[in-house]
């Protein structure tokens, strides 16, 4: 049995004594470092083949370099800017969409003083999270098909015409950003919710005695409760405004939405699995990957500056 | 007091409550309505549902698209494949996220600063797919049921999570005390804190066993073996492939349409197979989760 020494006992334990004493703990992190060792830092070092012509049966070591090749190729194919302007489009404006709503729904629902209500309107809105991507993509390509959904049954039943939402390029943004909405609105409302029960009840009370109503409440004490809460989830997500998830994107692609659906990830995705382009896909990724990790750094290092406040 | 705010609450207060009960029902109608319409549609008759007449009630009731569901054999094969790959790899996860978790809460850990950055790192820059793919492939995972168990079980948040539940439930002089009593770390960490942890567990194995369940990016890519693909899979095959094959290869317009019937019939009663269960569990796990995010939400 080893001997443990409480931290406190020794004036100044040195490091290696620490270490030594501790050896427990670093068995412990070794299975995760293990497993972070072969999903993410092998794959890094694997990364240089952005920079290299990769044949698979010369490994990653006997491929020769081909220096900025496969980046240039992609600055310069005519589509590379659609697909930027794709990327960032949809996830701005799911940004933009998706925001508010969780807010909103969250004031209404702390509003609620009958909690049988306020319970079943919870678990109701919580509900559309625990519907996998695919089943809500198959949902919406039923619920909006031109010949048999109900939206374009109502749709002609209002003397319009059909429209096919899922194959329509001026209506993918909406589809992917509103299905979004609809899927994520209520869950996001738990961290605001959690923030508002924060809110001291004396402050409404006084508030009220004040003559202040509702809305004037809300505005002026519910609002800057959260508003650190905001704040943080904002640069979370500005932070990730160039990699929006592929899942969902590519389950709604198809040949009459590609001009708008094709983000960068869905194109990586074909480049080296389809047509087994691994270097460019490669290069394509490092690109997006190096893009996303200075928005992040730029945008918490701007909020650390602004507020005080930032994510490490 | 009560009578205080009775005449304090004037009509614009009256309006904003019914204003707000307004939206709320309706935000919650376009919530509920989609998941109800799936129920019924999945006991109506497909010609009903199509031509817009089944609105509310199922009409023409009738069992065949589940009695066509429970006769094909490749879903159940799915389902129980998704069901092993959740529970191993909820299993898996738990077992390497929750020590590494613990380790890191331990402020007389040297170096754990640099530890914690590596692992941190790696949620903001990743090697990308193709070089991932090599890695799996040239450690021939590739088409294997362990890959599609242990890819994506672990994850840095969660383990941040965990880092941040003990550092803030676990008090220090309870260690001390354990210490001093001759107890090292690996026994503290199996009698005293495991025990204390069972909140922590749960969100951390609902949250993996829902990815898991939900997931179908990394069979997509890395298994091509039918019968060790998860439901998901199977799923964007019957819900949206059948669909773009049909509008695409301009077949024979018959069979498109005969695959479309097939298509139509099962759908619905898939997706109620497929989804229910998890429906039906959450609202009383729901705490579970909540509690996730609020650890989530306080900075260890």
């Amino acid at each position: 049995m080893k001997q443990h020494r409480p931290a406190g006992s020794t004036a100044k334990p040195n490091t290696w004594k620490l270490m030594k004493s501790n050896w427990v703990l670093y068995l412990f992190l070794v299975p995760a470092f293990v497993y972070f060792g072969i999903f993410a830092y092998a794959p890094m070092y694997g990364v240089q083949i952005a920079f290299k012509n990769f044949v698979p049966s010369k490994g990653i070591m006997g491929s020769a370099w081909a220096g900025l090749t496969y980046f240039t190729m992609f600055f310069q194919s005519p589509k590379f800017w659609d697909y930027v302007r794709n990327t960032i489009v949809l996830s701005l404006y799911s940004l933009l969409a998706g925001f508010p709503v969780p807010i909103i729904l969250a004031l209404i629902l702390n509003d609620i003083k009958n909690s049988k209500l306020k319970r079943i309107s919870q678990t109701l809105t919580y509900m559309p999270h625990f519907i996998s991507i695919v089943v809500l993509v198959g949902m919406m390509s039923s619920f909006f098909s031109p010949q048999s959904g109900f939206v374009n049954t109502a749709i002609k039943a209002l003397g319009g015409d059909p429209v096919y939402f899922m194959g329509s390029e001026s209506w993918f943004r909406h589809m992917y950003v509103w299905s979004g909405v609809w899927q994520g609105a209520g869950w996001g409302s738990i961290i605001y919710l959690a923030a508002l029960t924060g809110v001291s009840p004396e402050l409404h009370e006084s508030a009220m005695i004040d003559g202040a109503n509702k809305l004037q409440r809300i505005w002026h004490i519910d609002l800057p409760a959260i508003m650190p809460t905001m704040a943080i989830l904002l640069i979370l997500n500005c932070g990730s405004i160039m990699s929006i998830g592929f899942d969902k994107v590519y389950l709604m692609q198809n040949n009459l939405n590609l001009g708008v659906s094709e983000v960068i990830s869905t194109y990586t995705y074909k480049v080296g699995l389809i047509q087994q382009n691994y270097s460019y896909s490669a290069a394509i990724g490092l690109f997006n990957n190096v893009i996303n990790f200075i928005t992040l750094v730029a945008v918490n290092k701007i909020t650390r500056r602004l507020s005080g406040s930032s994510l490490w | 007091m009560k009578t205080k705010n009775k005449i304090k609450s004037g009509w614009e207060d009256k309006l904003f409550t019914i204003i707000t009960r307004l939206l709320l029902f309706l935000f919650l109608l376009i919530v509920a309505y989609p998941v109800y319409f799936v129920v019924i549609a999945s006991f109506t008759e497909p010609v009903y549902v199509n031509s817009g007449e089944m609105l509310l009630f199922p009409k023409g009731f009738t069992t065949i698209g589940y009695t066509q569901v429970f006769r094909d054999m490749r879903i159940w094969q799915s389902y129980v494949n998704t069901l092993l790959y959740a529970a191993c790899g909820t299993f898996f996860g738990l077992a390497v996220s929750v020590p590494a978790g613990y380790a890191l809460s331990a402020v007389r850990l040297p170096g754990r600063n640099i530890l914690m950055a590596l692992l941190v790192f790696t949620m903001y820059f990743s090697g990308g797919l193709i070089p991932t793919y090599l890695v799996v492939k040239g450690l021939h995972l590739t088409n294997t049921r362990l890959l599609l168990i242990i890819m994506g079980s672990v994850s840095v948040y969660n383990i941040i999570l965990i880092r941040s539940f003990f550092t803030n439930t676990l008090p220090r002089e309870l260690q001390e005390a354990a210490f001093i009593d001759g107890c090292g770390n690996a026994g503290y960490f199996f009698r005293v804190a495991l025990p204390l942890s069972k909140a922590i567990l749960s969100v951390i194995a609902l949250y993996v066993a829902v990815a898991h369940w939900n997931s179908y990016f990394n069979a997509m890519i890395y298994v091509t073996d039918r019968t060790k693909q998860p439901l998901q899979l199977y799923l964007r095959e019957i819900l949206l492939m059948s669909q773009n094959t049909a509008a695409m290869t301009e077949m024979d317009p018959q069979a498109a349409a005969q695959l479309n019937r097939m298509v139509e019939v099962i759908k619905y009663g898939v997706i109620v197979v497929s989804t229910v269960p998890i429906i039906c569990v959450y609202p009383f796990l729901q705490k579970y989760f909540v509690k996730g995010i609020m650890i989530g939400s306080i900075k260890g």
